[in-house]
């Protein structure tokens, strides 16, 4: 799946993830989060997790997490490219 | 005869201050109080150093307090809780001397035994007289209770009052008397009342938050300590706030009628002794302007000093006959050991205020907590901080179990008692194991070998130390 246009998905909410992705020639991934310490790499796992999933080559991903779990982690994301890229 | 002088200035120069001494200031105005910055900026015109600042409670509004230690004015800081801005500064390492954590019980009492000695105290005084008998029930600047300045007047060498609501002598209704005052300073403002009402003062609306309250509620039931003669203390966090508006319920509905109401007090405590729960309040400082209004108007609502709220040094504490009072944690450990004074990364942002007097004194004490909180564990196997020792905690409440303490060899009963009302009991270490399923587990934090910080318990006795973050 290729990012086409700007889309988010998410909220600033406790426990919830807000997650932005924009067309990039590259692949970009950024994490913030209140819980990087420790968490960030079960985070980065599930962000990776989606976009293999997907087929996602390249993009601008931008995290920012507000300790949500990693099923609305790959939720949000998922939600946030189909959004960005149509279902094709 | 008069004690008032012209200024800040004026009065600290006559108390005599000097460079590595110890003053006071009490946190009635809570993160509405002006006082204390205006006396540190004052000193520090002035050029003294090397101070000892000990304050009941350190709130954000003292953030200029991190300048005034990197400027050398401040270079030691003791209290009973200090919010996340100045935490942040301590636990980058700031301050090259430990913080002093005590609690509101054991800061009285280290004064009264003379462990703790203040050289001057700063009284922040809704309304005085111009020889310093002083309230905090009436004025623009009303915080209500003034319980825990009691020690400082009555232990400072030197005190100051200080009042933006300076009426003719002698005033009516006073809380602490003259016999203990220097000097009186009138100035412009003292606070603004609307900062006395911190964040937490409401009933949630969430729905684990209700939850927990519900079971709660359903434990103090369960427990057989709520007859006629129940006493409670509830903090002002929105599920505790909650689980107090059930017992209500339940009070009302089987017609309790309760002894007394202690603590911090909210608008929701107001609620129970005007319907009736309880005989009296005893109120050692008001969360919101409901109380305050309660403690000016209600003679059964009841100022009480932080001795006998919560002392070790007194014959006796309003703690020792407490049956039961509901607190808050960030940690549990899988000894009941409670965290309240540091964040899950180990930067402080809190204290223990009465958290270890109340559970010591309590028949029944309950922490009150969600399994996580932004997907970090509440149950942990070693908290970052002790702040409450797991001996004096009775059961953990969650949306998701309820945990009885039996690891003191106490509560066998209670724990069958609560298994009989078909409450969700579970072990400590359950709740540790539900969490991580669901969230996953959390690397450990790094902290340095600094020592940033000391916890004293209510009897003088080093609990823990808070170490540097990296």
């Amino acid at each position: 799946m290729k990012i086409t246009a700007n889309a988010v998905a998410g909220t600033l909410e406790s426990s919830d993830v807000y997650v932005k992705v924009e067309p990039c020639d590259t692949l970009e991934i950024e994490i913030e989060s209140v819980v990087y310490n420790q968490f960030a790499d079960d985070i980065k796992a599930s962000v990776k997790e989606v976009l293999d999933e997907l087929g996602v080559e390249s993009g601008r991903i931008s995290i920012n997490d507000k300790g949500a779990i990693d099923c609305v982690i790959q939720a949000r994301v998922e939600t946030a490219i189909k959004r960005a890229g149509g279902n094709k | 005869m008069s004690k008032l002088v012209e200024s800040i200035k004026e009065a600290i120069k006559l108390c005599g201050l000097k460079d590595g001494m110890t003053i006071s200031f009490h946190h009635h105005m809570r993160n509405g109080d002006f006082v204390l910055n205006m006396v540190m900026d004052a000193i520090a015109e002035m050029g003294i150093k090397d101070l000892t600042v000990n304050a009941s409670s350190v709130f954000d509004v003292h953030e200029p307090l991190i300048g005034h230690i990197k400027n050398g004015v401040v270079t030691g800081l003791e209290c009973n809780y200090m919010g996340a801005k100045v935490g942040k500064a301590i636990c980058e390492g700031i301050l090259e001397k430990p913080v002093i954590f005590r609690t509101h019980g054991g800061r009285p009492s280290d004064m009264e035994k003379g462990t703790s000695v203040i050289d001057v105290a700063f009284i922040a005084a809704p309304t005085a007289d111009d020889m310093g008998n002083c309230t905090g029930k009436f004025g623009p600047s009303a915080c209500g209770s003034i319980g825990y300045a009691f020690a400082d007047a009555m232990n400072a060498k030197k005190v100051v009052v200080i009042t933006d609501n300076l009426v003719e002598y002698p005033l009516a209704d006073f809380s602490i008397p003259e016999v203990y005052v220097d000097y009186v300073v009138a100035v412009d403002q003292i606070g603004d009342p609307s900062g006395i009402v911190s964040g937490t003062t409401k009933i949630t609306r969430d729905p684990v938050g209700l939850k927990m309250a519900s079971y709660a509620a359903k434990v103090i039931e369960a427990s057989g300590l709520l007859k006629d003669g129940f006493s409670f203390q509830t903090g002002a966090g929105g599920a505790t706030l909650a689980a107090a508006k059930y017992i209500k319920e339940m009070m009302l509905e089987k017609n309790i009628k309760g002894s007394y109401g202690m603590g911090g007090i909210t608008a929701y405590m107001v609620d129970m002794l005007e319907a009736g729960c309880f005989k009296a309040l005893l109120d050692v400082q008001c969360f919101d302007l409901d109380a305050v209004r309660s403690i000016r108007s209600n003679p059964k609502h009841m100022e009480v000093s932080a001795t006998q709220y919560a002392g070790v040094s007194g014959k006796s504490a309003g703690v020792d006959n407490l049956d039961v009072v509901l607190l808050g944690a960030t940690q549990v450990d899988l000894d009941f050991n409670v965290n309240v004074h540091t964040d899950s990364n180990g930067y402080i942002m809190g204290g223990s205020g009465g958290h270890s007097d109340t559970a010591a004194g309590s028949k029944l004490a309950i922490i009150i907590a969600p399994l996580t909180r932004a997907r970090l564990p509440l149950v942990v196997d070693r908290c970052l901080c002790k702040s409450t020792p797991g001996s004096t905690i009775d059961v953990v409440v969650t949306q998701r179990g309820i945990a009885v303490n039996t690891k003191y060899g106490k509560n066998a009963d209670l724990k069958e008692k609560l298994i009989a009302a078909k409450l969700p009991v579970c072990e400590i270490e359950d709740l540790k194991k539900m969490a991580e399923e669901l969230a996953g587990v959390p690397k450990p934090v790094k902290l340095t070998d600094r020592v940033v910080a000391n916890v004293i318990y209510r009897d003088g006795t080093l609990l823990d130390t808070i170490k540097a973050v990296k």
